[in-house]
Parts: C-alpha cells; sequence; structure tokens
C-alpha cells in the first residue's frame, strides 16, 4: 500500500465515496434475489450500473487527482461507455426474454399492447 | 493516519463488491432461466469492474484502470451476443 501524500480529508472523502457507491451496487443485487419475476428482476442491477457505478469512479477520480496534483479524469471514460451501454445490453434482454416466454405461452408475461 | 483511513475504508468497499459478486452468481447458478442467469452474469461483470477500478485506487497504480474499461467492454459484448442468441438462436446471422 503505497500510503501517499493525501491529506485526511481526501482519505475520508474517496472512503466515503467508494463505500457509499459499492453499498449502492449491493443494494441493487439483493434487488435480484428478492423480487419474484425476471421483468422486476431486470430493473434491480441497474441502480449499481448508474449511481453506484458513478459514485465508485467518483472515488477514484478524486484520488487520482489529489496524489497526481493535476485533474485526472480518465474514469470518465468508463462512466460514459457504461451509461452508453447498459440500457442497450437491458433493454436487448428484456426483448429477448419477451420474445422467449410470449413463445411458450407462460402465466405473468405481459401483454403486447400494455404500456410499461 | 490517511494511509490506515485508505486501506480499511477500501478493505470495507470491496467487501461489500464481493459480497454482491457472490449473490449475482448465485442468481446465475440458480437461474430459473436461461435470461435469469444472463442477467446475473451482467451484474457480476459491472461489479467485478467496480472491484477492480478500487483495487487500482488502493494500490495506487495506473494499470487497473485499462483493465477495467476493457472488463466493461467485454461484458457488453457478452451481454449483447447472449441475448441474441437466447432471441435467435444464433449470434451472427
Amino acid at each position: 500500500m503505497t500510503a501517499p501524500d493525501l491529506p485526511l480529508w481526501g482519505a475520508v472523502a474517496v472512503v466515503v465515496l467508494a463505500v457509499a457507491g459499492s453499498a449502492l451496487s449491493l443494494l441493487g443485487v439483493v434487488g435480484l434475489v428478492r423480487l419474484r419475476t425476471f421483468y422486476e428482476r431486470v430493473h434491480a442491477p441497474t441502480l449499481g450500473a448508474t449511481l453506484g457505478m458513478a459514485l465508485v469512479l467518483a472515488a477514484s477520480v478524486l484520488f487520482f487527482t489529489l496524489t497526481e496534483r493535476r485533474f485526472m479524469p480518465r474514469e470518465i471514460l468508463i462512466g460514459l461507455f457504461l451509461t452508453v451501454t447498459t440500457p442497450v445490453t437491458l433493454i436487448l434482454l428484456a426483448r429477448a426474454a419477451l420474445f422467449r416466454d410470449r413463445g411458450e405461452g407462460g402465466e405473468d408475461v405481459p401483454e403486447a399492447g400494455e404500456t410499461p | 493516519m490517511s494511509g490506515a483511513v485508505l486501506s480499511w475504508g477500501l478493505g470495507v468497499a470491496q467487501l461489500l463488491l464481493v459480497a454482491a459478486m457472490a449473490i449475482a452468481a448465485w442468481r446465475i447458478v440458480r437461474g430459473p432461466r436461461a435470461q435469469d442467469r444472463v442477467l446475473g452474469m451482467d451484474t457480476l461483470y459491472l461489479n467485478a469492474m467496480l472491484l477492480i477500478v478500487v483495487f487500482g485506487v488502493r494500490t495506487g497504480s495506473d494499470l487497473y484502470f485499462e483493465a477495467a474499461l476493457i472488463i466493461g467492454m467485454l461484458g457488453f459484448a457478452a451481454t449483447v451476443a447472449l441475448a441474441k442468441f437466447l432471441m435467435r438462436g444464433e449470434v451472427i446471422e
């Protein structure tokens, strides 16, 4: 562990951001277990994919900005990429699940004309 | 002092992320259907990427950033390919 010349307030801020983001991701994943149907479960992990991801990446940006003594916004690249791709993957997955469920005629499948 | 705060606090964050990965792996094992397993795998990828970012902060090394970026891209490609497979039965038509 390289304990750099980081001020105490900086270390506390980095830790608070990282722990808050991780706790939000964990909360979202708990929804993966607790919710009943697939169409409810597909919403749960996005809590980690949006705010949890943003807080952890903000902790990383803050840490490297304080230790390198200049603004290091590299992690914004990851954030931008995830923000663009997460809705695409989850909509594709939900449509695939809908296609499979309609083909088999399950019980709690959303109707064709139903607005979500 | 700030080294101890960083070490312990980031250790707690890593424990939370590992717990999230364990729960996602449980969803992959349990199913009950293929789309649930794909959703669990997507969540597992996301949490692994966040874990590697936290590793990068803990060690102060630049290399972990690139690993996290590549894992994020691989997760996107894998989930899209699996969703396409579930819908069509093949990935490239």
